[in-house]
């Protein structure tokens, strides 16, 4: 198994769906800032696009239309 | 193909690495995977239609969590494979390129320094050590390091008072525990990565998460990332677990292993 939903902590246990929330994002702080770029006229994307802000606003976005009021809230849910 | 399509980048990797595990596979849109050689080193790409992988339409759908997530997860999956078979060099995500011709000149154009981070990135593996602050523990150290300590301590550490008596000196107090609270968190956040730091390669900190990602409610002091030598990783996961302890007050947790995302770049074209 190479999916990121194994990749749970150490300290082990069945992943949540907070776990997979978790594990989500530590995969999209490594594929939006990290990897290699190789920018020039030959890549038709990435070079112009400001990747981790797009990120950011889409997380946003959904955390926003799913989750109202759950932080602080304790366990999320989805 | 042609005009309608483009050619996602996963990763590149050595042509002389085998292509047994992924051959056959798929990546993002459960598109096939193909292998493109140039000069020794080969990019493993899918065909993608621009309809859904083109320039605006991709702006589009990043801000889609759900295919932001699914894209992502398929991305990675496939540099997961790649890398069982050997080393690799993870592309950021959403790279597409015109054509293969225009990957086989990138290849050909980068040769010298794709294989340099190739050399770098052998028998190495990325590890994630993210700290945690242990709710309470610092706050109560740093009240009863302070002149002031006493009753109004513990009222400090058990979060917001019943709204009786003297609430406005318990604010101030509050607050500064708060304040210094803070700062030893970020100081034992900084001993731990260069703890961990000496005992890796190379090393990077991401920004901590957003608890409103996230959904967890403690406040991330570390988001590390360490390229190890897999000769050392049970140094590195030993030293992890010695500082996963509760006096620091800080919470570790190990994630990995992952592909070398956070040590692809070559120094030109990353920050």
């Amino acid at each position: 198994m190479t999916s990121p939903d194994v990749r749970i902590p150490a300290a082990g246990g069945q992943p949540s769906r907070a776990d997979q929330r978790v594990a989500l994002m530590d995969l999209l702080d490594r594929v939006l800032s990290g990897g290699v770029v190789i920018s020039g006229e030959v890549t038709l994307t990435i070079a112009d696009v400001d990747m981790v802000h797009v990120s950011l606003r889409a997380c946003d976005a959904s955390v926003d239309a799913l989750q109202p009021g759950a932080v602080g809230g304790g366990t999320v849910g989805r | 193909m042609g005009e309608d399509h483009g050619v996602w980048l996963y990763a590149i990797t050595r042509a002389s690495a085998g292509q047994g595990e992924w051959n056959g596979s798929r990546g993002v849109a459960e598109t096939p995977l193909e292998a493109i050689d140039e000069g020794g080193l080969r990019a493993v790409a899918s065909r993608v239609p621009l309809a859904e992988f083109g320039a605006d339409a991709l702006r589009r759908n990043l801000e889609d969590l759900d295919w932001l997530a699914t894209t992502a997860r398929a991305h990675d999956a496939v540099i997961s494979t790649v890398g069982h078979m050997g080393t690799v060099i993870p592309m950021r995500l959403a790279t597409v390129y015109l054509d293969d011709d225009r990957v086989r000149s990138m290849l050909s154009q980068h040769d010298h320094e794709l294989r340099f981070t190739l050399d770098r990135l052998a028998g190495r593996t990325e590890w994630g050590v993210k700290a945690y602050r242990r709710p309470g523990v610092l706050v109560g150290a740093a009240t009863s390091g302070a002149t002031t300590a006493g009753p109004g301590a513990g009222a400090v550490s058990a979060g917001p008072t019943d709204g009786s008596g003297t609430a406005r000196p318990r604010r101030r107090d509050q607050l500064s525990a708060q304040r210094s609270a803070d700062e030893i968190t970020a100081r034992r956040a900084q001993e731990v990565h260069s703890a961990l730091t000496i005992l890796a390669a190379d090393s990077r900190r991401h920004p901590p998460q957003d608890p409103k990602l996230t959904g967890r409610r403690e406040q991330m002091a570390l988001n590390g990332s360490y390229l190890v030598d897999d000769s050392r990783l049970d140094e590195f996961a030993s030293a992890v677990a010695a500082l996963d302890d509760e006096r620091c007050g800080l919470r570790l947790e190990l994630t990995g292993p992952w592909p070398p995302y956070s040590f692809a770049g070559n120094g030109e074209t990353q920050r």
